[in-house]
């Protein structure tokens, strides 16, 4: 499949394809710049290609190398269902390119983005601005010859002089002048207002900038930001397992899932493969943290919506998978459980049995909550018709997840690129057609049954864990191991490894052989080859010194899994050493938040709470 | 000051008064949830109905900094928010009190670098400090119980 793509353009644009290859099942061609804007245009349109999403842009620093810059494109194509990924390179003397803002609309935020933290400017770009940083700040962070530390000072001015709102750009023509109203002849002026970042609706980190003509809103600009905490930038500065407590704060409603991401991109990268049973483990538990997350996003936009109720059984329901989760990795949300290679621990005994009682309690709340809102005509009301998106805008912004679903396109990276066992489970994919706020919701309350369901199949299918036995075969749980331990009556023991809680006292052998893979590039000993035998402890402190450490080879890779609010992609260059060169994280709600200024323009200002509860905007991720 | 003065300073009706209006204060505290991060999924947990944050008299929030009396900074700060956290606590009105919930708002957390503001404390006075990131439902209430503490305890002006 790749080969025929690379055919085609190098037929077409024989000049200025520099280079074309695949590396780990990815197609990359590198193209001249000059030529960047013909061949996206190409690539988008024809009917062979119709590589219709943009699912990334994003810069690269090769500090040292001439062209020093370059800007990576990464497309899908809905049609043929595959990947195509664009290298530019930039030379850093005229750090320029052709915009593609007008081929897709993501791409103008996009380009804000590497312009920001990269200083690549855009020719041809409407409304070039910084996005993440404020406008004060001097130089592009994410350059390698940038300090991680290095802090500009705080700019007071905005709370020192009382200012007026003043936009930061002209919203429209209209926009500070009095003129005479089309519909009722009467003269009339457009108010600015400012919404957020202190707002309760606005989640706290996003400012709304609307113009309004009465109560309807005619443009808005959103500004984001506010939570940026250079996730990438420390990616690059630490360590490959280093990274996972950084990638649970991008979505922290739903961390386990960002775990996974990140490490099945490292595994691509080392091209190895994580046993069975840890695989099922990681359905499981990114599938407990899809509920959660769903929970917290319906409970927080009916509890905006005036419909305190169904925020606290959701609430409950959600604290329910919070135990399940803190059984499994010792902490309630930044969890850090997954490993490169494997998961941190098996799950502990009876997990399934736990799981099954606290599903039921989800589903009994599920079940209230449906009785409560779906069919309330006050809610209804509220949310149909109403933030709607139509199929092609949520393409041309690259919308995933839930919002592209419920605009009617059949798209979840589960089924389209199975990864961790998801193609041997059986479970569906509910798609809405309107588009609007209230099909998100209907598709978010059938997901979280769906994963109930997913569940319910991984414990089935999943390989038996590591399991005690004495000499006749009999399975011995382990606390009644631990009792007959303390009477000394250990002679009859198969394995004398007395086990009380695998979460908690770290891995043993047994446990750690069927989650980890047998790899030792990338896996730590169990404790007893560490403390036990001298090639264990060397593999150790290989694993653990700075300087060695998961070394993956030369490369780069992207991955994407099915986040709870669409396809969170991971794109990792490595060099070589222990460090990433660049770890770039496609973030799904960036898509939501672009078209967020789309999605309300006509709409009443009482419609932005709903609209934007559903998009389920989640800072962490979306400012990195 | 006034009635302090009137009533000359220290003494046992002024300490008795001290008293009665901190006992009143520390049961009606109106949190105003500057929430920006990973802690406000903390922060939902604790104000519902499992941790049940009424029971201290602090759990109705108030959007409006005007009719807020704790300020609650929940989540990492970065250096584009502060400003506008800042102006958040100087629209507050007297007596207010400062709580940093999460490490990022004590220190900064693991987050040292060019976007984060290390620890609110840099911009304006904090009351409780209460670590963890984020910090589990059960420290945050042993850190209000420490703020209403501090409230019992202190001298009033009236």
């Amino acid at each position: 499949m790749p080969r025929n793509i690379f055919k085609t353009l190098q037929q077409k644009f024989s000049d200025f394809i520099l280079e074309a290859y695949t590396y780990r099942d990815d197609a990359i061609v590198v193209v001249d710049r000059n030529a960047i804007y013909d061949i996206c245009k190409f690539l988008r349109d024809d009917s062979r290609m119709k590589f219709d999403l943009l699912m990334d842009l994003a810069g690269v620093d090769y500090l040292g190398r001439d062209p020093r810059f370059e800007v990576v494109y990464t497309l899908y194509s809905l049609k043929n269902n595959n990947r195509l990924r664009i290298k530019v390179p930039i030379d850093e003397r005229n750090p320029q390119i052709q915009t593609v803002s007008t081929l897709w609309k993501i791409a103008d935020w996009y380009e804000r983005e590497v312009w920001d933290m990269y200083g690549i400017r855009f020719k041809g770009h409407p409304d070039l601005r910084r996005i993440l940083m404020y406008d004060e700040f001097k130089g592009h962070p994410l350059r390698k010859d940038y300090p991680i530390t290095k802090r500009q000072p705080l700019i007071t001015a905005e709370y020192t002089n009382n200012s007026t709102i003043t936009p930061t750009v002209e919203l429209s023509n209209k926009a500070m002048d009095e003129y005479v109203s089309e519909e009722d002849g009467l003269k009339v002026k457009h108010m600015f207002l400012n919404m957020g970042p202190s707002h309760p609706a606005m989640h706290g980190v996003i400012k709304i900038i609307l113009e309004l003509d009465g109560e309807r809103v005619v443009s808005a600009d959103v500004g984001i930001g506010y939570l940026h905490r250079s996730f990438e930038k420390h990616s690059e500065s630490i360590y490959y397992n280093g990274v996972f407590p950084y990638t649970d704060r991008l979505n922290y409603v739903s961390p386990l899932i960002n775990n996974v991401g990140y490490a099945l991109t490292v595994e691509k990268l080392l091209d190895i493969e994580v046993t069975e049973r840890c695989k099922y483990i990681r359905i499981i538990m990114s599938e407990i943290s899809r509920i959660a997350d769903h929970l917290t996003c319906i409970g927080a936009m009916a509890m905006e919506l005036g419909a305190m109720t169904a925020f606290i059984y959701f609430m409950q329901a959600r604290e329910a998978m919070y135990q399940l989760i803190e059984e499994v990795t010792g902490a309630r949300i930044t969890i850090s459980y997954v490993r490169v290679g494997g998961v941190k621990a098996d799950l502990p005994e009876r997990y399934e049995k736990r799981v099954g009682e606290q599903l039921k309690k989800v589903r009994a709340e599920i079940k209230q909550v449906h009785k409560l809102l779906t069919r309330n005509r006050i809610f209804v009301d509220r949310v149909q018709g109403v933030g709607v998106v139509s199929k092609e805008d949520a393409i041309s912004f690259s919308f995933t997840g839930p919002l592209l679903r419920a605009s009617g396109v059949d798209y979840d990276v589960r089924k389209q690129f199975p990864y961790s066992n998801y193609d041997k489970i059986d479970f569906e994919i509910p798609i809405g057609k309107n588009g609007d706020v209230y099909d998100r919701y209907l598709i978010r309350m059938e997901e979280m049954e769906q994963s109930c369901l997913i569940i319910e199949q991984a414990f089935e299918k999943m390989p038996k864990g590591a399991i005690m036995v004495d000499f006749e075969g009999q399975e011995i749980p382990a606390e009644k191991m631990a009792d007959l331990g303390k009477f000394g009556q250990t002679k009859n023991l198969l394995h004398q490894v007395a086990v009380t809680d695998p979460t908690l006292l770290g891995s043993n052998k047994p446990y750690h052989d069927m989650v980890y893979a047998p790899d030792k590039r990338v896996s730590l000993p169990s404790k007893e080859k560490t403390y036990g035998s001298i090639e264990g402890l060397m593999n150790h402190f290989m694993l653990i010194m700075d300087g060695y450490g998961i070394r993956p080879p030369r490369g780069e890779a992207y991955f994407a899994v099915e986040g709870a609010n669409g396809e969170l992609g991971f794109y990792i260059v490595s060099d070589g050493t222990d460090k990433a060169h660049r770890v770039r994280c496609r973030p799904p709600c960036f898509a939501f938040v672009a078209g967020f200024g789309k999605m309300i323009e006509g709409a009443q200002v009482a419609d932005i709470v709903p609209a934007f509860g559903s998009i389920n905007m989640i800072a962490g991720e979306l400012d990195r | 000051m006034g009635l302090r003065s009137i009533f000359g300073g220290d003494n046992l009706v002024t300490t008795k008064l001290d008293q009665a209006i901190g006992w009143a204060r520390k049961y009606s505290l109106f949190p105003y949830p500057f929430v920006t991060a990973c802690c406000g999924m903390e922060y939902m947990a604790v104000s519902s109905a499992h941790y049940d944050l009424d029971r201290f008299g602090a759990a109705f929030p108030r959007f409006s900094p005007r009719q807020a009396d704790m300020l609650m900074c929940v989540g990492t700060i970065s250096q584009k928010i502060a400003p506008i956290l800042r102006r958040v606590y100087d629209q507050m009105c007297e007596p207010k009190y400062v709580v940093a919930f999460g490490v990022c708002t004590c220190t900064g957390g693991f987050y040292d670098d060019y976007s984060t503001v290390i620890g609110i404390d840099t911009i304006m006075p904090v009351d409780v400090y209460i670590p963890g990131c984020p910090p589990r439902p059960e420290t945050v209430i042993q850190g209000l119980m420490l703020l209403q503490e501090k409230i019992q305890n202190q001298k009033h002006e009236y």
